[in-house]
């Protein structure tokens, strides 16, 4: 039976979700809800049957419905209530949500702490103004993804897939084990946007060819696609002339990037990041409006589920201390900033004190490759805070950086902390 | 199939349906065939979704009369048949002094036209009603009777009203030739056989010309087809709220920005002739052009925010306007060359606005040829809709749900459409049999997840309520399978 008030209310139940549910719990607080739109919990990790999921937390190598049923298992053990087959409709700031679904009707729920983890959308071929007609056969790598693994159908028999992404990259595969040919990965960008584990596994093991510096001029055929026209650009992106080639194929994958989904937080007056499409958040996940939280890729897109299930965690244990009024008074903020060859950085402010209760966790993504040994730098105007090494920087990999309570002076007396990603 | 009726209707866009709808007041036995799966799939869904005012025909041309004719009637025809219609006027933006002066051509064009209300507007003026308007904006012709439709309904609704007077519908019926007997037609020959008829009312769009050639009528009369192609930019992105027009040049009204009734921003169109009939392909050049034309009256609006891209075809002709040096005018009339032809042709823009004063005009011509057009007592003007979930109150959705609980499982989340719409729709007057057709229904899939994320679950839906295989399912009819086979199964 559904309660009209909740400590903790989780919306979606992906690995953010699932982990901010059980971590809630743990934490004190008493009555959890997780409300999710799909018939059953788990979100995207259910249609993700390759492995790869867990290295880091578990160090075990999971396939993604394995991973998600080891949360959903926790979570029924610690005691949560659950509303499948459930849509939110509204958040407001004063965090009453309204929800619907066919077997819960509507519903209202007032929380004292809401948790965002609605997750991320593909990219489409709008957003990126693919050339062309608009027949049947162009679908978002996820959205094949969900046809061949959960619905049992193949979309095609002969594929382009563009885009370098881990979803399109991991799609290139089980389309080849399920005997459909997948002509190549075209990728506009001179590196891959994916995990390099994913090029090796998925392409090189499979002989899909990938061509960096290509994209897709135009989309050929009335009613399902026919042909596809690719040609190369230059460093600013323009088609070279002389350069295109007509690849016959009947469906187009695209895996062009991921947005996080943040519909429901702007209604709920959450702030978003143009850069990363997420919530402005502390390095407890809080947004702007208190005591709403936000975990997961609804923040920023993870490139490893493992960190999406640690952010799931801080949200959760945040959340259920803001719900029992507990959660430590803001001693100072000092405000994340992205320098040298850094896009952004999640948190975008952090705490000092909370260096005293556990580490923070800074993540980044790289605007450009760096193919020879790094150091990830925090600075507090020319001081250096602290300093790690990595033996290269991709775009399509994340960079983490660990404060500890080492660092809790540096913070303290800072203003803000810059960021960079730099050769060595 | 070997049928008969008094008018035959070939081309179910707009102009056809909405003859249909009109002429099924009268005690005809009338029936509209369509080569295509569903109504409304062409240039009639691809379009600016705007009920012109009437100030950009030149007086004199059929395309001004019948504008400034149909205007009018849209608030009781988009009432009867329930179609969302707003009269949220237009303005067309003067960016340079320089243009000051076409306007008030603009604005003496409008008199002659008949249109009431046009004013200009100083650009402070404007800049109050439309704060994301360039400051290079000095004026503005503003003509309040301008209003938007719901583009992707309207065709629908006018057959289904049809439907229910009696019109029969055929889909996926072509046309092929005219049966002759001496010069009188007698009746049409299609891919499903023939259908023996008094009249033919050619309303086939941009196919006008061939249907016409077949009957051995204006042969030197052409279509070509101009695209527009068109941006739609994410309602949370960005905030105008009116129909914004440039100053027109000689061949278009130029690339406008508005904010469509359904809240999102939509930019276009640009205008390029193409030698296809069915080349409706986005290009570079085209959104070049369109955002470079869209960023003069709006400087803020950003590509990045951009949902969905569309392209229509512009069915125009070369037909010259008596008396004016004018050669791209509408084609209405029953020509002499034959008997039993109603002929209309290079309907282009404003065809979507001139629609309902077409229809009526051709009943005009039936009754001018001698047709006892007889209204009929039990015509029902009135089309009943079905729920659309999302723009019910919180009470009236709660109730439908508890009266039908797929209303409450959402299926398309951008735009809030529920599972007991689409079955609604699967089930209906006409009932829709291909994902654009339950698109065009209820606005699934246009949102800024384009359908990503709805398109397995419609699909699960339709092979579920059809009793067929996810398979069959069709994007927009035969040869548009989604689908190829099922997993595991070996392939030859």
């Amino acid at each position: 039976m559904i309660k009209d008030r909740y400590d903790v209310v989780i919306i979606g139940s992906g690995p953010g979700g699932l982990a901010a549910a059980i971590t809630a719990r743990q934490n004190g607080a008493q009555d959890v809800l997780i409300i999710e739109r799909d018939l059953e919990p788990g979100g995207i990790l259910l249609q993700c049957i390759h492995n790869g999921f867990g290295v880091e937390i578990f160090k075990q190598d999971l396939p993604g419905p394995s991973y998600a049923q080891r949360f959903i298992n926790e979570a029924k053990s610690v005691g949560v209530d659950w509303l499948m087959d459930t849509m939110v409709l509204d958040v407001t700031p004063d965090r009453r949500i309204l929800a619907m679904g066919k077997h819960s009707g509507m519903v209202e729920v007032q929380a004292k702490a809401v948790v965002m983890a609605m997750g991320c959308r593909e990219r489409t071929r709008a957003q990126i103004r693919l050339p062309g007609a608009r027949p049947a056969g162009v679908y978002t790598a996820g959205t094949a993804q969900r046809w061949v693994n959960v619905e049992g159908y193949m979309p095609g028999k002969q594929f382009v897939i563009l885009g370098s992404g881990d979803i399109g990259m991991i799609m290139a595969r089980r389309l080849t084990f399920e005997g459909a040919k997948v002509e190549r990965v075209l990728e506009i960008m001179p590196y891959l946007t994916g995990l390099t584990r994913n090029y090796v596994q998925c392409l090189l093991d499979n002989d899909i060819p990938l061509q960096l510096r290509h994209t897709v001029k135009r989309i050929i055929g009335r009613k399902r696609v026919e042909a596809i026209e690719s040609v190369m650009v230059d460093e600013r992106w323009q088609p070279i002339p002389g350069t295109e080639e007509i690849i016959p194929c009947d469906t187009l994958l695209l895996s062009v990037g991921l947005i996080p989904e943040n519909e429901l937080s702007r209604k709920a007056g959450v702030n978003l990041d143009p850069i990363t499409g997420g919530p402005f958040v502390d390095d407890g996940f809080q947004t702007n409006v208190p005591g709403i939280f936000s975990a997961g890729n609804v923040v920023h897109v993870y490139d490893l589920v493992d960190w999406v299930t640690e952010a799931g965690r801080t949200a959760g244990k945040r959340a259920a201390l803001y719900a029992q009024g507990k959660l430590p008074p803001d001693n100072k903020r000092v405000q994340l900033k992205a320098a040298e060859n850094v896009r952004y950085v999640v948190p975008h402010t952090m705490n000092s004190v909370s260096l005293t209760e556990g580490d923070v966790r800074l993540q980044m993504r790289v605007r450009q490759p760096i193919e020879e040994p790094v150091w990830v730098e925090v600075r507090s105007g020319d001081k250096l805070v602290a300093r790690k090494g990595e033996p290269y920087a991709r775009p399509g990999e994340m960079v983490t950086m660990t404060l500890t309570a080492k660092h809790y002076e540096d913070v303290q007396h800072a203003n803000e902390l810059t960021v960079a990603v730099i050769k060595r | 199939m070997s049928q008969t009726c008094d008018v035959l209707i070939i081309g179910g866009g707009v102009v056809g349906c909405m003859v249909a709808r009109f002429l099924s007041q009268y005690d005809q036995k009338i029936i509209l065939i369509e080569k295509e799966a569903d109504v409304g799939m062409g240039a009639s869904s691809a379009n600016s979704a705007i009920i012109h005012a009437g100030h950009d025909p030149l007086p004199g041309t059929l395309k001004a009369a019948m504008n400034t004719r149909a205007n009018p009637m849209w608030d009781t025809v988009a009432a009867e048949l329930s179609v969302p219609f707003e009269r949220r006027g237009s303005y067309v933006v003067a960016s340079r002094p320089e243009q000051m002066a076409r306007l008030e051509e603009l604005l003496q064009r409008a008199r002659q036209n008949g249109v009431p209300g046009a004013v200009i507007l100083t650009g402070d003026e404007l800049r109050t009603r439309e704060p994301a308007l360039s400051p290079e904006a000095c004026g503005a012709l503003f003509t309040p009777c301008a209003g938007l439709i719901d583009t992707l309904l309207i065709s629908l609704a006018a057959a289904e009203n049809a439907l229910q007077n009696g019109v029969q519908i055929l889909l996926e019926t072509a046309f092929e030739d005219f049966l002759f007997e001496g010069r009188r037609i007698v009746g049409v020959r299609t891919n499903r056989g023939e259908i023996r008829c008094r009249w033919v009312v050619n309303a086939a769009g941009l196919f006008s010309d061939e249907v016409m050639h077949k009957a051995g009528v204006r042969p030197d009369f052409r279509i070509t087809p101009r695209r527009g192609e068109y941006c739609i930019l994410d309602q949370a992105e960005t905030s105008i709220h009116n129909v914004l027009f440039p100053v027109p040049s000689e061949v278009s009204k130029g690339i406008l920005v508005l904010a469509s009734l359904h809240g999102n921003t939509l930019v276009g169109p640009d205008s390029q002739l193409v030698a296809e009939k069915d080349n409706e392909d986005i290009t570079p050049q085209g959104m070049e052009e369109i955002w470079n034309g869209a960023a003069q009256l709006v400087p803020s609006l950003n590509p990045r925010h951009v949902i969905a891209t569309f392209a229509g075809l512009r069915a125009t002709g070369n037909a010259s306007t008596p008396g004016l040096d004018y050669h791209h005018d509408f084609i209405i009339e029953i020509p002499a060359e034959v008997q039993g032809l109603v002929n209309l042709g290079g309907i282009e823009s404003p065809g979507l606005t001139a629609a309902p004063a077409i229809a009526e005009r051709v009943i005009e011509l039936l009754r001018d040829a001698g047709e006892k057009l007889t209204p009929r007592k039990d015509w029902n003007p009135i089309r009943t809709p079905r729920p659309r979930f999302r723009e019910l109150s919180r009470a009236e959705q709660a109730a439908l749900i508890a009266k039908d609980p797929r209303y409450g499982r959402v299926i398309c989340r951008c735009e809030l459409v529920t599972e007991g719409e689409i079955v609604a729709e699967l089930h209906g007057p006409i009932p829709a049999r291909t994902y654009d057709a339950i698109k065009r229904r209820t606005w699934l899939g246009t949102g800024r997840c384009l359908g990503s994320f709805d398109m397995p679950r419609v699909v699960q839906i339709m092979a579920q309520e059809l009793g067929v295989s996810p398979i069959e399912i069709t994007k927009r009819g035969v040869g548009s399978n989604f689908l190829t086979r099922p997993t595991k199964a070996v392939e030859e």
